[in-house]
């Protein structure tokens, strides 16, 4: 059952569809995630939420994940809250400030209709 | 001068440490009306508070004189103005050796510099927590109580409405405070195309240029994601520059001849670094809405930007406080293959058991991998996909209140070259040593207790 449902579905990994900057405020992370045409724009609004960027993250942001869209420039905005450890300075991380939590998310892969 | 009616502000530094060789290029590769330049991170200030606490005369960003020695003949010649946050902590100082460098260069007579304060709050502290203002911490809640005797700086972020007075009072520089980024940007254009200060989209669109060039090259081709492969030349990559019009549009472009690439996509890359909400990107000047940019490929290295939406700016102003935590140390050592990562994995068992049975008290211990999970954490992680790479270092950070137990931790590093597991290298950098932490409080201020002073130093 499973696996016929599946057959009109592939799996896309986020790095085929969007590009990714990332950035930090204090203790949270921001992860702007644009889609690499605008005609992507849609699937990542449709897949990529803040409940399941918050799945991805698992691990890594202890508080809640907020989602803004910005579909002037086909992008979406997330804020990873307790993401980086205390912040800039407090933090241990090799990247205390969030720098990479762009190809972090980009590893996302996502179920679309073939 | 750029084409009729509008100017130029060229972004030289995007960060204090940013590229030496920037202001001299941005200078000399093409016409620019303004030079701006910043310098001021979160972190920023409470290095420069500590700097200016052993020696008055520092707490500025030093690189700051050095770099203008190098265009200040150029500066004067061609009548281009800069605008640079690099005062830090002490703008005076930062102004009294630009005036002495520019004395040397025989240019005494014909420089002003503006030097705008008002932002250092660290001095009224007490005046104002007992006035009621609890500068509460913005992500916390706290009020600045909780630490107040720790504080080591205390900054309010003005806008840009000093800058301009400074510039139309006939400053060539003005040297900043805590000034936003934004503003930096922005004033020369309040300045040169007369907005007024209840033109809302103006002044959002000119905090939008500011944001895009802030960061230096971050929007022209640097640490840009997009088909980064594909840009050309980063060695020689060209710094952002905003051709702005009167009537709020822009266009970012850079040098001709330089490396690096503009484009909707990069730009795109910038304008949502370091965002919160995008519809409220509020600075002391106006509150602009990043979801009315409207974004066009002009040309080659040419990217318009238009539509920008802004609203009254809000009666309060943020406060950047950075407060004595305690310490951290980080150290390091380099496993080689065979089983790279199972040795470094051993090797962190192994040192966490002695600091255990030593008894240190840390607030957090932290085991990265390099070459494993450093960077992505457990996305990365699960060991039955680690391949049998060359080498994993095995890094491990200690945070604590106090220096002792950070002080021991650092000595039980180096033991483990030769009392753990094997293949084991990279230790020449020698002992960690224990850094202290500042931490960094956010919070809000009535703008009305904050004044902006704004002096004029002749050279």
């Amino acid at each position: 059952m499973k696996k016929a449902k599946k057959a009109n579905k592939k799996r896309v990994r986020l790095l085929d569809l969007a590009h990714a900057r990332s950035g930090d405020k204090g203790d949270t992370a921001n992860v702007g995630l644009i889609a690499l045409k605008p005609e992507y724009y849609p699937l990542l609004v449709k897949h990529v939420t803040a409940a399941r960027v918050g799945r991805h993250f698992k691990g890594i942001v202890r508080g809640p994940v907020e989602r803004y869209e910005l579909p002037n420039l086909s992008a979406l905005n997330f804020l990873l809250h307790g993401a980086l450890d205390g912040g800039g300075t407090m933090s241990l991380n090799t990247d205390a400030q969030g720098k990479v939590f762009s190809t972090a998310l980009l590893r996302m892969e996502i179920e679309v209709s073939r | 001068m750029a084409a009729r009616g509008r100017i130029r502000v060229a972004a030289a530094q995007g960060f204090w440490g940013d590229w030496l060789e920037a202001p001299l290029r941005q200078v000399t590769g093409g016409p620019i009306d303004y030079l701006m330049m910043d310098y001021l991170a979160e972190v920023t200030m409470s290095i420069l508070q500590k700097q200016k606490s052993r020696d008055p005369t520092l707490g500025y960003a030093t690189d700051f004189i050095p770099a203008m020695e190098r265009i200040l003949p150029l500066l004067a010649e061609r009548g281009i103005k800069v605008t640079a946050n690099a005062g830090g902590v002490n703008p005076r100082g930062c102004a009294q050796a630009l005036a002495e460098a520019t004395r040397k260069l025989g240019l005494g007579k014909k420089l002003r510099f503006g030097v705008v304060t008002g932002d250092d709050l660290l001095d009224r502290l007490d005046d104002l927590l007992g006035a009621g203002h609890a500068l509460r911490n913005l992500d916390t809640g706290r009020p600045l109580s909780d630490v107040r005797d720790r504080v080591l700086a205390a900054n309010a972020y003005l806008g840009a409405a000093p800058v301009v007075e400074a510039l139309r009072r006939g400053a060539d520089t003005v040297i900043t405070g805590r000034v936003t980024d934004t503003a930096l940007t922005l004033a020369p254009m309040i300045h040169a195309f007369n907005w007024s200060p209840e033109a809302w989209n103006l002044l959002a669109a000119g905090t939008v240029a500011g944001h895009t060039i802030e960061c230096g090259a971050q929007c022209s081709g640097g640490n840009c994601l997009v088909d980064w492969r594909g840009i050309p030349d980063l060695a020689n990559v060209g710094y952002p520059i905003a051709e702005a019009s009167p009537d709020g549009t822009f266009e970012i472009i850079k040098h001709p001849g330089t490396g690096g690439r503009i484009t909707v996509a990069g730009v795109t890359e910038q304008l949502v670094y370091e965002m919160g909400d995008p519809t409220q990107y509020i600075t002391p000047d106006c509150i602009a809405d990043f979801t009315t940019i409207r974004l066009r490929q002009v040309g080659k290295d040419r990217v318009g930007f238009s539509g920008v939406a802004g609203r009254p700016a809000t009666d309060k102003l943020k406060v950047s406080i950075a407060y004595f935590y305690g310490f951290k140390a980080v150290g390091t050592l380099v496993y080689a293959w065979p089983e790279a990562y199972e040795k470094a994995r051993a090797a962190d068992r192994v040192l966490r058991e002695r600091l255990r049975q030593l008894g240190l008290q840390f607030d957090a211990i932290h085991t990265e991998f390099l070459g494993v999970d450093a960077t992505h954490g457990p996305l990365t992680r699960d060991a039955a996909h680690v391949p049998d790479i060359a080498e994993v270092q095995l890094r491990v950070g200690v945070r604590a209140p106090d220096r002792a137990p950070v002080e021991r931790f650092t000595r039980e590093i180096a033991p483990l070259i030769l009392n753990g597991p094997p293949s084991v290298t990279g230790f020449a950098g020698g002992r960690p040593k224990p850094e202290e932490i500042v931490a960094y409080w956010p919070a809000l201020i009535d703008a009305r207790v904050v004044q902006p002073r704004v002096d004029l130093v002749e050279a």
